[in-house]
């Protein structure tokens, strides 16, 4: 038997694609911002000199990244309503990715920081400055810079795990995929284009992290 | 008249070995004071104490009568508030070894930061300050460049700027020409030199002993965490007392 492709069953149902990329950009952006924080803030944890914020921040990213994130979605959408927390499954779904991309990011940040010389920390403090004001003039910037070719490989790894949400009937673009593959049978085409719209939504985004590399180079 | 700056003996232990035993030091507004010493002697040690890079276990450093870093309440010595430290911090400025000038902020950047954030300067007058002290150090022109794109004797010329422009009390050199190539060592200890002739008040570990008898009115030799000898340049250099310092300054080259 021969499979003659025919995309006509997959252009009618296009819209229907672009809403759940839409969708799926959306849930990555708000995770990965929420996940920027947690990171950032975790990141300061892993460095800390204290055992007091070390220790805890050491368990959170020892956790989450040693659990598949399909483990952590499912946990948080059919466990957490039986502990009592009940949240929707577009919520639930942000939060775990939230969760799950601050763990990476942390990581991310931490390499970051590392980098810097203790020099740029002293002389902050030479001139007064105090240690939050050193953190948010030279230490966040220096790091960004440090970590921005590798955050951006991460931040596009977590925007694909945003198909995960699929396991919980997010409509997301594979969600939709899906769907779009079941009521019309043309599973090679369906899949073709999904897949397709993901390199191009990936590609731009690292156009983009590539662009904003540039815009902060320190010249020299 | 309180003195500048009072070390009274200051000890300092990284673990349990102890590098400063017992520092007795005392300054006057507007000294020059040079510190020499053979390596690991303390030199830069004290210095880091006196801005309170480096915690101190026993003795008192007080600047203009303040005492930096510690207060002692009901008999119990403990660290002052993160904030008070932070502002005596500003009574001194320090320039270091490696410069440290922030990689991200252009020359006038590196200057403004302090004055904005601590001083709080608006933008304007910061930028008007930085211009002047950039124009001091010879490096008016450069002041759009970044760190990456000066020379090192540039580099250390601005983050000189950038600690004079706090207008601090103390000025503290750690060995700011040592990582120089040796073409490069001479501008910057022009710029010292022309601060020194302003009356600025300068503590200056160094291993430039020429420098030092010129442009010191007093010469301290730290010896395995301790003064060893202290006086004026010419007795120093020309008449050690010490064995230590003759020996020391055997080894040393006077160029
Ligand atoms: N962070 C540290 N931890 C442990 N020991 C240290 C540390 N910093 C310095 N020391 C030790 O303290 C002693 C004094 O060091 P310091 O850097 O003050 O010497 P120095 O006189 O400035 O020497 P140099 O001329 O090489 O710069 C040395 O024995 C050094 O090994
Ligand atoms: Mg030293």
């Amino acid at each position: 038997m021969t499979y003659s492709l025919n995309f006509a069953a997959v252009w009618r149902s296009f819209d229907l694609l672009l809403q759940g990329l839409a969708l799926s950009l959306g849930l990555a952006v708000v995770a990965i911002l929420a996940g920027c924080v947690i990171g950032l803030i975790t990141a300061f944890g892993l460095v800390s000199k204290s055992g007091f914020f070390r220790k805890p921040a050491g368990l959170y990213v020892t956790i989450i990244r040693n659990t598949p994130i399909l483990v952590l979605v499912l946990f948080s959408y059919f466990a957490l309503p039986e502990l009592g927390v009940r949240l929707g499954k577009i919520e639930s779904f942000v939060l775990t990715l939230a969760i799950y991309s601050g763990a990476y990011l942390a990581e991310v940040f931490r390499g970051g920081l590392i980098a810097i010389p203790p020099g740029q920390r002293e002389a902050g403090l030479a001139i007064g400055l105090t240690e939050m004001q050193i953190r948010t003039s030279i230490i966040i910037p220096l790091m960004l810079r440090n970590v921005l070719p590798s955050l951006g490989s991460t931040m596009i790894s977590l925007f694909k795990d945003t198909s995960l949400a699929a396991a919980i009937a997010v409509p997301e673009l594979t969600f939709e995929a899906r769907k779009i593959n079941v009521e019309t049978f043309r599973v090679i085409e369906t899949w073709i284009v999904a897949s397709c719209l993901y390199v191009a939504t990936c590609s731009l985004l690292a156009a983009l992290m590539r662009a904003v590399e540039r815009r902060l180079a320190v010249p020299r | 008249m309180t003195n500048l700056l009072e070390i009274r003996d200051l000890h300092k232990r990284y673990g349990t070995v102890e590098v400063l035993k017992g520092v007795d030091c005392s300054m006057r507004q507007g000294d020059v004071i040079s510190i020499i010493g053979s390596s690991g002697s303390g030199k830069t040690t004290m210095l880091r104490c006196i801005n309170m890079l480096e915690e101190f276990q026993g003795g008192t450093i007080s600047i203009d009568g303040q005492e930096i870093g510690y207060e002692t309440v009901g008999g119990v010595r403990r660290r002052k508030p993160e904030r008070e430290i932070a502002r005596q911090r500003a009574l001194t400025g320090m320039a270091f070894q490696q410069f440290n000038l922030f990689p991200h902020m252009t020359a006038a950047g590196n200057v403004m930061l302090g004055l904005v954030k601590v001083k709080k300067m608006s933008r304007d007058e910061a930028r008007g300050l930085a211009e002047k002290w950039l124009d001091r150090v010879g490096l008016l022109s450069r002041k759009d460049h970044y760190p990456g794109q000066l020379s090192g004797g540039q580099q250390q010329r601005v983050a000189i700027a950038r600690a004079i422009a706090m207008n601090p009390k103390l000025m503290l050199f750690d060995e700011v020409t040592s990582a120089l190539d040796p073409e490069l060592v001479n501008e910057v200890l022009q710029v010292i030199k022309g601060l020194a002739e302003d009356g600025m008040s300068m503590l200056i570990v160094t291993h430039e002993m020429r420098f030092a008898y010129e442009v010191s009115s007093r010469v301290i030799f730290m010896n395995q965490g301790r003064i060893g000898e202290e006086g004026n340049p010419r007795e120093m250099f020309l008449k050690p007392k010490t064995e230590r310092l003759a020996e020391f300054l055997k080894t040393s080259t006077f160029n």
